[in-house]
């Protein structure tokens, strides 16, 4: 399969990308890794008459420590991501969530920004970065905003993100120890999560995500907020689904994957307890 | 679009569409046809390659956007003189090939993988290789190989 035709143009700042996409328009598309567009391009899902290649904006690839948070440029390529010693130390859930997404061709090319930006409810990196309560750093012809993890999912495929702005950086609050877990379930290597979660537990306070259990990435915050008040384990992970409008497809009925939510959820707080 | 691309060490410089996938760049414009089509989605892994360094599935790249980089298929990596890469003997002296389909993507993610981490295991072989399918399945032998070639 071959991507209908479309133009092709390289920016070589962030600037010049914005201005772009504000010059092509509503058809035009960023593109970085491209392991979420050139798929969908060739399937006829997207077809943008231009593509502004972002991949060498100077600058948009790190990890650096940032006093409270771990900053990540959106650039950032999953296997970086997942080798990083700052992450390894600071943000281990985020690091080894990196680590299964697709394989390891996959993660040499496809990035966090433009997995975050794809948005796919289905996709690790979006749920864990809203699990651990990340901000997302934006830019637009208007300068920069700052949108919370927890605001950004707005339907299948969609988020908060206007056409004509990028994702630059991705701010991950630092995990000071805390517990963790990253359960994923699935029946073919490689494959996107049937249901996955994202979960870290501290000292007073916790965060859960969900992975393919609804059109965007499910915060349960219903768990927390029980595991705050007292609750056990069992009883949190029964709440499991409160936020979620699971759906069905080839892999899963509503019902399993309702039920594997809520024993995905128990074993990682087990796991993020111990 | 005038890209230029260092294959297996030879500068090119070609006109290429947009649209044109790398692997159908190294195919059919500079027809080294060692690189294989298997899915085309992305899942199969016998498009494998390595751009700058790293293994990629090359029919998920456009050509366009190796324009200034170095690519090596596996054409590119015995010696000129025919000296086989460690990895292709490997895969030779250990069977870890059956109707050959799927061996040029696997040793190029195999020596990839080898080279991110030179204390393999094979569980890391078993996990580093799943974008890699095998529809002989052949993969005890190609994990027999990869384990050899990590000198283990």
């Amino acid at each position: 399969m071959i991507p209908a035709s479309f133009d092709y143009v390289r920016a070589g700042s962030a600037a010049e990308a914005i201005s772009l996409i504000a010059e092509y328009g509503d058809e035009a598309k960023f593109l970085a890794g491209g392991h979420s567009l050139l798929p969908m391009m060739k399937l006829r899902l997207a077809q943008p008459t231009v593509l502004v290649d972002i991949a060498r904006v100077e600058d948009l690839s790190y990890i650096r420590d940032a006093g409270d948070h771990i900053a990540i440029g959106a650039l950032t390529r999953h296997m970086d991501v997942e080798k990083s010693t700052v992450l390894a130390q600071h943000v281990p859930l985020l690091a080894h969530a990196a680590g299964h997404v697709g394989d390891p061709q996959v993660r040499h090319r496809g990035t966090i920004g433009g997995s975050i930006a794809h948005a796919d409810p289905a996709s690790d990196l979006p749920a864990t970065t809203l699990a651990l309560g990340a901000t997302y750093v934006v830019q637009g012809p208007n300068g920069t905003r700052e949108i919370r993890a927890a605001d950004f999912y707005k339907g299948f495929l969609e988020s908060d993100l206007a056409a004509d702005e990028m994702i630059t950086e991705i701010r991950v609050p630092k995990m000071n120890g805390a517990g963790w877990s990253f359960q994923k379930f699935n029946r073919r290597a490689q494959d996107w999560a049937i249901v996955g979660v994202a979960a870290w537990r501290g000292s007073n306070d916790s965060g859960v995500a969900l992975v393919n259990m609804g059109s965007t990435p499910v915060l349960a915050s219903s768990v927390s907020k029980a595991l705050a008040g007292g609750a056990s384990i069992a009883d949190a992970a029964a709440l499991a689904v409160t936020e979620a409008s699971p759906s069905k497809d080839n892999n899963a009925s509503v019902e399993y994957r309702t039920h594997l939510a809520k024993v995905l959820v128990r074993r990682a707080l087990e796991e993020s307890s111990k | 679009m005038e890209i230029h691309v260092t294959v297996n060490g030879t500068q090119h410089v070609s006109d290429v569409e947009p649209r044109t996938l790398l692997v159908h760049y190294i195919r059919e414009v500079l027809g080294l046809t060692g690189t294989n089509v298997g899915c085309d989605t992305s899942s199969c892994g016998a498009c494998s390659i390595h751009l700058d360094g790293r293994a990629a599935k090359s029919c998920t790249v456009l050509a366009v956007q190796a324009d200034g980089s170095t690519v090596t298929t596996i054409e590119g990596m015995a010696a000129a003189d025919g000296t086989l890469h460690p990895m292709q003997k490997a895969f030779m002296e250990n069977h870890g090939l059956q109707c050959g389909y799927c061996t040029p993507g696997m040793v190029m993610a195999a020596t990839s993988l080898l080279e991110d981490n030179p204390n393999l295991t094979e569980d890391d072989i078993r996990l580093g290789l799943e974008g890699n399918l095998c529809r002989c399945t052949g993969y005890h032998n190609i994990v027999k190989s990869v384990l050899a070639a990590a000198g283990k």
